[in-house]
């Protein structure tokens, strides 16, 4: 079966984008957030927990439980569900507190 | 009314209302509220109304259809126009991107805080009523393998399909508790994923004790059977009394374990079989967001589901005068009842009589919920699923064995002294994940919401606040 969520509610976006994440090329689609372009890239994880350095990615998908903290454009611990993808966006896997350059 | 600068807020006298929540509630309250003479500030987290129900894809993303993506989308599409020509007529400010973290009393009107925008701005606001429509967010229930990349909330699931138009995967598996998992797996397949199954705890069969309130509402039966149509037309199988008791992979989900559960939710042994799935999408029911209501000091009541939930009287007020709130503040019940109750409380604040129809029709859709709630309530037996080594807070990584030592070896008796103990629901979330979690295996009852802010608050704000009156 080829639908897709697309072909269900038709349309079109009126721009489509690059960002980057961790220096590979994602197309975004204008109106997506930061956690939408990973999905429809077929990523599903993009920072490592504190503790263990456990991937993690979107979990509740309404900005409650703060899984999907990533670093954008050098600000860490933006909720990439919340945070709407602009062009040009650089988006980086978040390490740990996001804060390793602080050295603290 | 001072406010920043980045706040369009008009200066002028304290609105009469500030409602803080877009959706169903939120949205119908506003509007009839405004149709009612109030001049009314309508705040919301999200960028475009509708709340998590009728969350939709932004403009840019050019969908002709949004309404092939949710059931009832004619009731929001009025109550939307409604608010354009409130706001047009001045009768109504909108202010979209505003979480509002903190309500204080302010003589014999309200001051609201708010964090505004992508750049974090402080707003502040007053209004000599406020209506809570702070909504709801999903109750999770840990068990092995749930923090692996791809298992996803079912609600999350479905919002990042409603506002994004992305799946997390081509195979999923949709499985939990609660009638939201069919509308769920009806929209992840309508949208091209393959579900191999719903995997629901609950035994239909517990609706059977609850028939009055069912044969009263025919809308939510005839509601129900389109879900389960939907299903067989896909060809999806519902398997009751089961529960995914494992998700298994390296980096990302690769399948999950389903087990029979007793009646108790307790896991059969004997009767784990694997589903191979490229995702996971859980929930088992709703949890109402109380912070602001419990910050201010409103009563609450334990909903049929397990819940805490707002002490509401006829006319949506909270035991705080001046304080409404509607929707599933006051229980999880659907974006129906939310959209009456929304009604209801403009009626009452605007010091109108609540009508009759609108009071029976509550009655009705409360009575449902309850049902509802009552049948899906997570039995007790499904701590079992839980190994010593499962994370049970997402945020802190703390595992179940080192809560079960707080509570066996330290006498934890409640969530609290276990989060004072391990640091479980002290991270990010705020235990929004984990708290039904870590209240169960503490013996209790889930605490209602109390955080003193309800979503982070750049310090900047709190050093600028003026001082407080004592």
């Amino acid at each position: 079966m080829s639908q897709t969520p697309r072909t269900l509610v038709g349309g079109a976006p009126s721009a489509t984008y690059v960002l980057r994440f961790d220096g590979r090329e994602l197309t975004a689609q204008a109106g997506q957030s930061i956690a939408a372009v990973l999905w429809g890239a077929g990523i599903l994880a993009w920072r490592t927990t504190r503790e263990r350095g456990a991937p993690r990615g979107a979990f509740c998908g309404i900005g409650s439980c703060y899984d999907c903290l990533v670093t954008v454009n050098g600000r860490p611990n933006q909720r990439a569900c919340l945070v709407p993808a602009r062009p040009g966006d650089t988006v980086t896997t978040q390490e740990g507190t996001g804060h390793a350059e602080l050295g603290v | 009314m001072p406010s920043s600068a980045s706040d369009p807020a008009t200066p002028g006298p304290a609105p009469d209302l500030a409602v803080v929540g877009a959706g169903p509630a939120g949205l119908a309250a506003a509007v009839n509220a405004a149709g009612l003479g109030l001049r009314v500030v309508l705040l919301d987290a999200g960028e475009r109304p509708g709340g998590q129900y009728y969350r939709h894809p932004a403009p840019g993303l050019g969908a002709d259809r949004p309404e092939a993506l949710h059931h009832g989308w004619s009731a929001f599409a009025e109550r939307e126009a409604a608010l354009r020509a409130h706001r047009a007529a001045g009768r109504i400010t909108y202010l979209p991107a505003h979480h509002v973290w903190t309500v204080v009393p302010d003589g014999p009107a309200w001051t609201l805080h708010a964090v505004a925008g992508p750049d974090e701005a402080a707003a502040t606001l007053h209004a000599r009523a406020v209506l809570l429509a702070t909504g709801s967010y999903e109750r999770q229930l840990p068990f092995p393998g749930w923090t692996l990349p791809g298992v996803v909330g079912a609600g999350g699931a479905q919002a990042m399909l409603k506002s994004g138009l992305v799946l997390p995967g081509r195979r999923v598996v949709v499985a939990g508790s609660g009638p939201l998992l069919l509308a769920v797996a009806g929209s992840l397949a309508a949208a091209g994923a393959r579900v191999p199954a719903v995997v629901e705890a609950a035994a239909y069969g517990g609706y059977a004790g609850h028939v009055p309130a069912l044969l009263r509402n025919p809308g939510k039966l005839a509601e129900a059977a389109t879900y389960g149509s939907a299903l067989l037309h896909r060809h999806i199988r519902l398997l009751t009394r089961h529960a995914v008791t494992e998700a298994h992979g390296a980096d990302r989900v690769e399948a999950v374990t389903v087990a029979r559960l007793d009646r108790d939710w307790r896991p059969v042994p004997g009767t784990a079989r694997r589903i191979p799935c490229d995702a996971l999408a859980v929930g088992h029911g709703l949890v109402p967001q109380l912070e602001l209501a419990t910050g201010l000091g409103c009563a609450t009541r334990r909903s049929a589901d397990g819940t805490a939930a707002l002490a509401l009287d006829a006319g949506q007020r909270t035991s705080v005068p001046g304080i409404w709130s509607a929707g599933e503040t006051g229980g999880i019940g659907g974006a129906q009842l939310a959209l009456l109750e929304g009604e209801i409380a403009a009626h009452a604040i605007a010091g109108r009589p609540v009508p009759a129809a609108l009071a029976r029709r509550r009655a009705r859709l409360r009575a449902f919920a309850d049902a509802m709630g009552a049948a899906h309530r997570p039995g007790t037996g499904w701590t079992e699923w839980l190994r010593d080594d499962t994370d049970a807070c997402r945020c802190e990584e703390v595992p179940a064995g080192r809560i079960r030592e707080a509570v066996a070896d330290l006498g934890a008796r409640d969530a609290r002294t276990v989060k004072l103990l391990t640091r479980a629901g002290m991270g990010w979330c705020q235990g929004r994940m984990c708290g039904p979690a870590v209240a169960a295996l503490a013996g209790e009852d889930p605490a209602p919401d109390r955080r003193p802010l309800s979503c982070p608050v750049p310090l900047r704000h709190l050093a600028e606040l003026p001082p407080a009156d004592g």
